[in-house]
Order: C-alpha cells, then sequence, then structure tokens
C-alpha cells in the first residue's frame, strides 16, 4: 500500500470544523477541472493513489485519467463506497425499496423481489454485489487496486451484527475486482475484533487517528495498542482533526505511531499539498 | 443487561438498533417492523426474535424498554401501549401530531415511573449545549432575539407517491419532520415561545406537505424568535442547522460545528473575552464508545440506558419537553392556516 494518500472531502462541502469553510470549498470545486488541478498537484507531488467517495462527480474525474494514460500512468483510485448521503437523501424521499431500484443496475431489483428468490427470503449478498457493482461502474478499466466500504455502512453493520457481510464484501472484491477490501470505520478496534470473528486477517483499515483523539471511539490508548499489534494495515484519516492541531506537530504524533501503514489527507491549494507530504516525508524518509 | 426491543426497522430504527447493539448493557431481544424482507434479514444474520405485531413483542418478550420509530401518527398509540407494559420508551421525534396526546403520554410516563425520551439529538451535540449554557448562564445578558435556520435535501423534486413523510396525515412535511428539530433547539435554547405571530407553509416540490417553513415567534417577556427551514435546498449536502441568539451583552451563532460567541467590552464571562471566541466540536463534544453518524445519536441512547440503569427520570428530552415542542409546531401550523386562509 503507498504510505501517502490523497483524499476528497475538500471537493465535496465535507469540513467536520466549519459549515462556511465547506461551502467556500463546494463553490471553489464547482468544476471537474478545477479538482483535476488539485488532483494534478498532488500526483506531481509524487502521490498516486486518490481515496474518493464514489460522489457521481469523481466518474468526471475517472473519464479524465482514463482519457490520458500516459499522463496517469501510475495514477491509481482507492474507491470508497457508497456515497451514502446519495442513498440516505434518497430512503428518507423515496423509501428503501424504490432507493435500491434507482441505483441497483436496471431489472435485477425486479428480480430479487418478484422471482425466485425475494429479498423476504433473503439474499442480502446478491444485493451487496449488485450495488459495488453499480459503484464500481465509473472505474471500470482504471487500477483500482483497494475498495473501501465507507464508515457509516462498515459502523453500521458492526452494530448490526451483520459482519458477514463484511466478509462477503472482502470476498467479493477480491473474486471480482481483484482488489483488496479496505474498511473505513469510526470504530476501529471493535471493527477489527468483528474482522477477524469472520476470518478477515490483517485488514487493511482506515480510521480517524489524531493527536487529540477526534472521532476515535475507545480512545487513544486503545487506538495506539491496536495499531502497534500489527492485526491490521491502519490508514490513518483526520489526522488534523480538521485543524484543531498543527500541521507539523499532528504529524509529528501520527508519523511517530509504530504500525502505522498510510496516512491520507485532503488540501485545497498546492502549497498545502506540498507542505503536508514533506512533513510525512521528513518523519517517515522519502515515501514510496 | 436492559432488555430492549424495537418498534420500526426504517432508516431511524435501523441506526438505533446498531447503537443499541454496540452499548455493552443492552441486549436487542426483539425487533418489530411489518416490512418482512427487513425482519427476516435481521433474523437470519443475527438471531434476533422478530414480530409483525406489536402487541405480541409485548407480551413475550419480556421487555425493560422500548425504542419507536414508526411514523409519527402511530405514535401516541404504540407509546401508551408500551407505558401500559411497564416499559421505558423512547420515540422517534416529534412525540405526536396533536399536543393533547403529548401531554397525555407526558402524564401517563410520569404516573408510570418511566424514563421517557424523544430522539431530538441537537440536544447531545456540544456546541449547542455549550451555547445554551453560556444562554442560561447569563453571558449574553438579555436575549431579545433568536434566529435558527436549517436546510437540507430531502425533496428536492416534484414527484408521485413517496413515503409516509409525504403525507400529512401520517406526519410527514417539512414542518413536523424537519422544522421540528429547529423548534426543538429554540426551545432548548432559550425556552418555548408563548405566541407564533405570522408563518408561512411553503410547497416547493411536494404536492401534499410543505416544504419550507418560515415562522415569527414572540417569547415571554417580549424577545422575538424567527425560523427558516427548507429541506428543498440541494445548496446542502445534508442537513444544515444553525442558531444565533442576540443579548444586550453579545451574540452565539451556533451550528454543528461551531460556537461563536461575540461579547461586548466588559461583558467578558468566565474564559471568554471581549470580542469573538470561537469554540469547535473537536473541543466541545465528549467522545462515545461506538460512534455511527455523529456522537449525538449515540449519547442519547447511552442516557437513556443510564437513566433506566440508575432508576432516574432521565437528563433530556422528556416527554413533557416534547411536548412543549408539539405545542409550538402545532402554534406555527395553526399561523400558517391563517396566512394561507385556511
Amino acid at each position: 500500500m503507498d504510505r501517502i494518500l490523497f483524499g476528497d472531502n475538500q471537493f465535496f462541502g465535507v469540513n467536520h470544523m466549519s459549515e462556511e469553510k465547506a461551502r467556500a470549498q463546494a463553490m471553489q470545486f464547482r468544476d471537474t477541472r478545477s479538482i483535476m488541478r488539485v488532483l494534478d498537484n498532488a500526483y506531481d507531488a509524487g502521490i498516486e493513489v486518490f481515496m474518493c467517495t464514489t460522489h457521481d462527480r469523481i466518474g468526471e474525474v475517472a473519464e479524465i485519467v482514463r482519457a490520458n494514460p500516459q499522463r496517469y500512468e501510475r495514477f491509481k483510485f482507492y474507491p470508497c463506497m457508497p456515497y451514502a448521503h446519495k442513498y440516505a437523501n434518497s430512503i428518507g424521499e423515496v423509501g428503501a425499496i424504490e432507493t435500491l431500484r434507482r441505483f441497483a443496475p436496471g431489472g435485477l431489483i425486479e428480480t430479487l423481489f418478484k422471482g425466485a428468490f425475494s429479498v423476504a427470503t433473503q439474499d442480502l449478498d446478491k444485493l451487496m454485489q449488485l450495488l459495488v457493482d453499480a459503484e464500481m461502474k465509473n472505474f471500470a478499466g482504471l487500477k483500482t487496486p483497494v475498495i473501501f466500504i465507507q464508515n457509516v455502512v462498515t459502523d453500521l453493520l458492526l452494530g448490526l451484527k451483520l459482519h458477514s457481510l463484511l466478509a462477503s464484501f472482502s470476498n467479493y472484491v477480491q473474486t471480482k475486482y481483484k482488489a483488496e477490501a479496505g474498511f473505513i470505520t469510526m470504530n476501529l478496534p471493535r471493527l477489527v475484533d468483528a474482522l477477524e470473528s469472520v476470518g478477515i486477517k490483517n485488514p487493511i483499515v482506515c480510521a480517524n487517528i489524531n493527536k487529540i483523539g477526534f472521532r476515535m471511539s475507545g480512545g487513544v490508548d486503545v487506538y495506539r495498542k491496536l495499531i502497534a499489534s500489527k492485526r491490521c494495515r491502519p490508514i490513518a484519516m483526520s489526522v488534523f482533526a480538521s485543524g484543531a492541531i498543527p500541521a507539523a506537530e499532528a504529524i509529528e504524533w501520527v508519523c511517530g505511531l509504530e504500525g502505522l501503514e498510510s496516512i491520507v489527507f485532503g488540501a485545497s491549494s498546492r502549497a498545502n499539498i506540498v507542505q503536508t507530504k514533506q512533513l510525512i516525508d521528513q518523519r517517515w524518509g522519502q515515501a514510496q | 443487561m436492559v432488555r430492549a426491543g424495537l418498534l420500526g426497522a426504517g432508516k431511524m430504527g435501523l441506526s438505533h438498533l446498531a447503537i443499541l447493539g454496540a452499548h455493552p448493557g443492552v441486549e436487542v431481544v426483539a425487533i418489530c417492523d411489518t416490512a418482512a424482507y427487513v425482519t427476516s434479514a435481521l433474523r437470519k444474520q443475527t438471531g434476533v426474535e422478530t414480530f409483525k405485531d406489536f402487541g405480541k413483542m409485548l407480551d413475550s418478550s419480556r421487555l425493560d424498554c422500548v425504542l419507536i420509530a414508526t411514523p409519527t401518527s402511530t405514535h401516541f398509540q404504540v407509546t401508551s401501549e408500551a407505558l401500559e407494559h411497564g416499559l421505558h420508551v423512547f420515540v422517534e421525534k416529534p412525540l405526536c401530531l396533536n399536543p393533547q396526546d403529548s401531554f397525555k403520554l407526558a402524564e401517563l410516563a410520569k404516573a408510570k415511573n418511566k424514563v421517557n425520551q424523544v430522539g431530538y439529538h441537537n440536544r447531545f451535540i456540544g456546541t449547542f449545549i455549550e451555547a445554551r449554557r453560556l444562554v442560561r448562564a447569563g453571558a449574553l445578558g438579555e436575549v431579545y432575539h433568536v434566529d435558527a435556520q436549517a436546510f437540507g435535501q430531502v425533496v428536492v423534486k416534484a414527484k408521485a407517491g413517496g413515503t409516509w413523510r409525504s403525507s400529512r396525515k401520517e406526519g410527514g412535511g417539512c414542518l413536523h419532520d424537519y422544522a421540528s428539530h429547529v423548534v426543538d433547539l429554540m426551545n432548548f435554547m432559550v425556552g418555548p415561545p408563548e405566541e407564533v405571530l405570522g408563518a408561512h407553509l411553503r410547497s416547493v416540490y411536494s404536492r401534499d406537505v410543505e416544504d419550507a417553513v418560515y415562522a415569527t415567534l414572540r417569547y415571554p417577556g417580549g424577545a422575538s424568535g424567527q425560523l427558516t427551514t427548507n429541506w428543498s435546498d440541494d445548496s446542502y449536502r445534508k442537513m444544515s442547522t444553525a442558531v444565533t441568539i442576540f443579548g444586550t451583552k453579545g451574540k452565539i451563532i451556533v451550528d454543528r460545528q461551531e460556537c461563536k460567541i461575540y461579547l461586548h467590552r466588559g461583558a467578558e464571562f468566565e474564559t471568554y473575552a471581549a470580542g469573538w471566541t470561537i469554540r469547535y466540536i473537536t473541543d466541545l463534544q465528549a467522545p462515545v464508545s461506538y460512534y455511527l453518524r455523529g456522537e449525538e445519536y449515540s449519547a442519547q441512547i447511552d442516557a437513556f440506558v443510564d437513566a433506566i440503569e440508575k432508576s432516574s427520570t432521565g437528563k433530556e428530552n422528556s416527554f413533557g419537553s416534547a411536548s412543549e415542542t408539539d405545542r409550538v409546531i402545532n402554534m406555527i401550523a395553526a399561523a400558517g392556516a391563517r396566512s394561507h386562509g385556511v
């Protein structure tokens, strides 16, 4: 796995600290060209992985990368699915069944409900596969070595104790997309236990990992021990706790964690990208 | 262990179910929903007992408490039943469509001495809690105006059909389903208003319900309030709620992420200096042991379970407090009907 990954929150008006800032960013990145300019800055700074939500706009980014294979020879996507608001808004609007009909590829939901096997008799796995395929359509022909489930889904399945679905997801992306599964979570210690219980050893996981313990359920010490235990391959996100920790201090702390594999961060300007990468490189040595 | 049941396995029900499932002091023993595709999936995958009939669940599951996440129009009936069965009850917001019913439930819960709570989760967000603390402590002096706004994208195009949320009879519409959060938050900050001076309930895309609510409120003592909510604004990624409170000594602008306090010179308060102080959720929110979508969702369930375990009356969002919210919602609906000449 690459050590430094580029994230996408800044492109889609996600800012955990300020709604004003989120809106300003949504305006700044209203067209795909402005997103590409920042991605180019990151790529040219040596960051070759774009860890991104399966937001509709990412389809346009994927299109550009696909159309320029030489320019983006080493460019990799780590898709994170689903873009939950798309589903949540839709469930509120038209209900769960209609939402599935809307997002799973044509006709198959009809088969599920009316056909030989109905959802009542159950095939959650099949449903999951349909939705994964729908989300992966945008990435056809591109490098997607790791495919993530977003934290809202990971953590929901975790709480509902539908752990076997997490395992099915892992198996499916391995078989169908020759990719490793990744799991984004706000409950890392609990998740690793659950994954181990369904036979997933040393999973790729992505969680908030920051000096002040922001959204680290269980607390900093539990996380630190788990990360050092090598029971998982952790990617740290929210390293700056949405700006609550000064950059240098945040990077120094997170890079000092024994067992941490990778860091994902987002930034909107070339200067910030380069500076953050330099800080990490200084602590970790030249990243691959 | 607290034995919990769930009624209604929709969007909020599943979220509550996950949070309960992760709670070390709770055992989820039964789930009731009319949709077989949900209950059968949960039964098969987790082994929990499932029901189609609420009464049967109450009779056979030896529950300590129940979480109710069904359409609002059903709340009065099922909550009464659960209380009569001697259960502690958590109900999704709003409590009832008719405030008289809400007051009855509050009385019943009191008489039965059961923990009663409604899902106004904003009251468990650190920034809002701090704003309320400052207002209550008098940091702003006399409060003379409150402005509360919420925007989001729930209904963003015209369509046929829909869910219960698009049916007025069942408790759909922006006022009950969306603005209720904001009304409750205003009550939380400054107490309930005594009058709704005017309201405009505006349909943007929906056929049968309003998509936006604009209302002017008047508080005991003469302070005013302005409520602006619109769930048909897709420039917002998700529901965004902000409250500004104006006082004679300063003001507070607060949302989910930030609590921004401005105090006049000479009105310094505790560690808050004159001028602007900005406090962030990162330092105002207590951590939770299991996180799903926001600390507040877990924190409210933790508080509910904690009250059951300690045999206390609960910390926040009692039926009584939610009845006040329903009363204000009802006043807004009446004012809206007046201005539309109904």
